[in-house]
């Protein structure tokens, strides 16, 4: 088949919503996007586990450090399963670490803010969570089918931890005058950065136009960003509190929410390597890499003797 | 345990406040916040390697089991917690008696002061490196595996019940620690040099195990601790040697630290509680 034909024939899957299965031919481009979106989707679940376990040797009740426990640990398994997607198209785990490691791949943003009070894992799971889930609801969808569907099961299991977190924030809006104001303030701090989250306007992003054409991407930053908005506007009235943003309004006409002017100077910041905990996050990862370096040697040597030993005993007697 | 046999016979009473209790009456409650205290503990030493493990899958292994721990205490703390509330003058000289609330898994964990925990020793140790947690949760988890398999015949139907479940946690923890010891010990020479000294280091805090405080006498728990030291001893002995790191030196005569479950502890203790309860100390009477 000529390589033309192919071509077309892959378009001709992605237009009529057919998954692209690892062993189809694909386009390199479109083969390299994937792997840098979810490599770069997955050194996010894994960085992210940070500002949360900053917290669960202080979580303020056992149920609490339980339910935080557990979430960061579905993030791990969130991590594997997508690296597992993304070695489907050719990368090795080792390869996409290192990337990570040396500052070649990216991982979100949002990690590189400090985690500073125990409200904090509230709003990381109200608003971050929730960021994160429209973007990858909107994802589920996406034309390479390994990836599609990780992003299945990850979606169930962050709706989940989306409502958790909603719902000690719930308990802190309910508390004392000290928790309210404790609530307030991580939300005042996580608002801007989760808007972030969705990327460049669309008039800027470099990716936008082949990744929707080739339904990598299903939706446009501005337009997930719009419906995050939409949503934590009504949502923040539920506890309460408020958004810091005193554009924020609703606006009838176009029947959503107006809002302030993200502070893009911060965002390319944050991007460059510049933010508050980029230095610590990617630190605290490179330790881990090469702390455990002894154990994965030891497996594989152990692995090998084993597999050694058996052979021998399989020999025939002379 | 002379003392606690005429306690049994109900001849020894102290006074209190709230009137005449024989003495053996606390004991039961002693000993069940003894084993959720080993239990939050350890949970809260493994639980600091969650984002930091030397390789992903073992990253969600080591955070599983301080789940299962934690769980466990929680399950124990909720008990005594019941049984406390119900006699409340049996939890003696405790920080927890202001207010004349009633006691909660919560207060049980985050209010009392460091002499107050019953831990052993060897679950508050510092994690140092992947293989000492290994060694330290290995050694442990067989105890573990020991201790509740005869607690699930208890005539206390809510500790055998207890027992019943996280035995079922604790045969995958032995298992599972048991393998990383023979692979740590039988890798690469480094692996091996590493878990010699493991072992060198943690086995000063492994004879505190089965040395019984008055409220582990048979006559509380329904079985005797220092007759477990046997098996326990054969068992990880099996694998020590699968993982070539059993000396004759273990079987020597080695000075054993002891105290936690007497509430002496190391110097680390305060650090563990300081993290611990910062939450609940910093903002009292807030529901979280």
């Amino acid at each position: 088949m000529a390589l033309q034909d192919a071509d077309a024939l892959f378009q001709h899957k992605i237009d009529n919503e057919i998954k692209i299965e690892p062993k189809d031919f694909m386009p390199e481009a479109y083969r390299k996007t994937n792997i840098r979106q979810i490599s770069q989707h997955a050194h996010s679940e894994i960085v992210g586990m940070l500002p949360e376990a900053n917290w669960i040797s202080r979580a303020p009740s056992l149920k609490r450090k339980a339910i935080l426990l557990a979430k960061v640990q579905d993030e791990a398994g969130h991590g594997l399963y997508l690296y597992s997607a993304a070695e489907t198209l050719g990368t090795s785990r080792d390869e996409m670490i290192n990337d990570l490691h040396i500052g070649k791949a990216k991982y979100s943003s949002i990690f590189n803010y400090p985690s500073l009070t125990w409200a904090d894992m509230g709003v990381i799971g109200w608003l971050v969570d929730g960021a994160a889930i429209l973007n990858q609801v909107a994802l589920c969808r996406t034309s390479y089918g390994p990836y599609a569907r990780a992003l299945v099961r990850i979606c169930k299991e962050e709706s989940f931890h989306q409502r958790q977190g909603f719902d000690s924030l719930l308990v802190l809006s309910k508390g004392t005058p000290a928790q309210k104001e404790m609530c307030q303030d991580a939300i005042n701090r996580w608002w801007w950065p989760s808007l972030m989250m969705f990327g460049p306007k669309d008039s800027e992003s470099t990716n936008n136009d082949q990744s929707i054409k080739w339904k990598i991407k299903r939706k446009t930053n501005d337009e997930l960003r719009q419906s995050f908005v939409d949503m934590a506007a009504e949502q923040v009235k539920v506890l309460g509190m408020v958004l810091p943003d005193e554009k924020l309004k609703w606006n009838s006409q176009k029947n959503q929410y107006d809002f302030g002017e993200i502070n893009w100077v911060e965002f390319w910041n944050v991007v460059k390597g510049n933010g508050p905990c980029n230095k610590q996050r990617l630190a605290a990862r490179v330790k881990a890499h090469e702390d455990g370096a002894w154990v994965r040697e030891a497996a594989i040597a152990f692995a090998e003797k084993r597999k050694m030993k058996r052979e021998i005993l399989k020999e025939p007697a002379i | 345990m002379q003392q606690v046999n005429s306690a049994n016979n109900q001849t020894d009473l102290i006074e209190l406040d709230s009137g005449k209790v024989p003495l053996w009456e606390g004991f039961r409650e002693a000993f069940i916040l003894h084993l959720a205290d080993n239990a939050l503990i350890l949970a809260q030493r493994n639980s600091e390697w969650c984002g930091h493990g030397p390789v992903l899958e073992q990253d969600i292994a080591i955070t599983n089991i301080s789940l299962d721990l934690l769980g466990q205490a929680r399950n124990l703390y909720q008990y005594a917690a019941l049984l406390i509330n119900k006699e409340p003058h049996n939890l003696s000289a405790s920080s927890l008696h202001s207010g004349g609330k009633e006691v909660t898994e919560d207060s049980l964990s985050f209010l009392r002061t460091e002499r107050e925990f019953k831990n052993c020793l060897l679950v508050e140790q510092p994690n140092g490196n992947w293989g000492y947690t290994i060694l330290r949760q290995y050694l442990f988890s067989v105890y573990q595996f020991l201790l509740y398999g005869q607690l699930q015949y208890s005539e206390d139907e809510n500790l055998a019940a207890i027992a019943v479940k996280s035995l079922k946690e604790v045969t995958y923890h032995v298992r599972w620690s048991s393998e990383w010891v023979i692979r740590l010990g039988d890798g690469t020479a480094e692996s091996h040099k590493k878990m010699v000294q493991a072992l060198e280091e943690v086995w000063s805090f492994t004879g505190e195990l089965f040395l019984p405080e008055p409220y582990e006498n048979e006559a509380i728990t329904g079985f005797d601790l220092v007759a477990l030291q046997h098996s326990w001893l054969q068992q990880i002995t099996n694998v020590l040697k699968e993982a070539t790191l059993f000396s004759s030196a273990l079987n020597e005569k080695v000075f054993m630290q002891s105290g936690g479950k007497k509430g002496l502890h190391t110097e680390h203790m305060g650090y563990i509680l300081a993290e611990l309860q910062f939450m609940q100390r910093a903002y009292p009477d807030a529901e979280w």
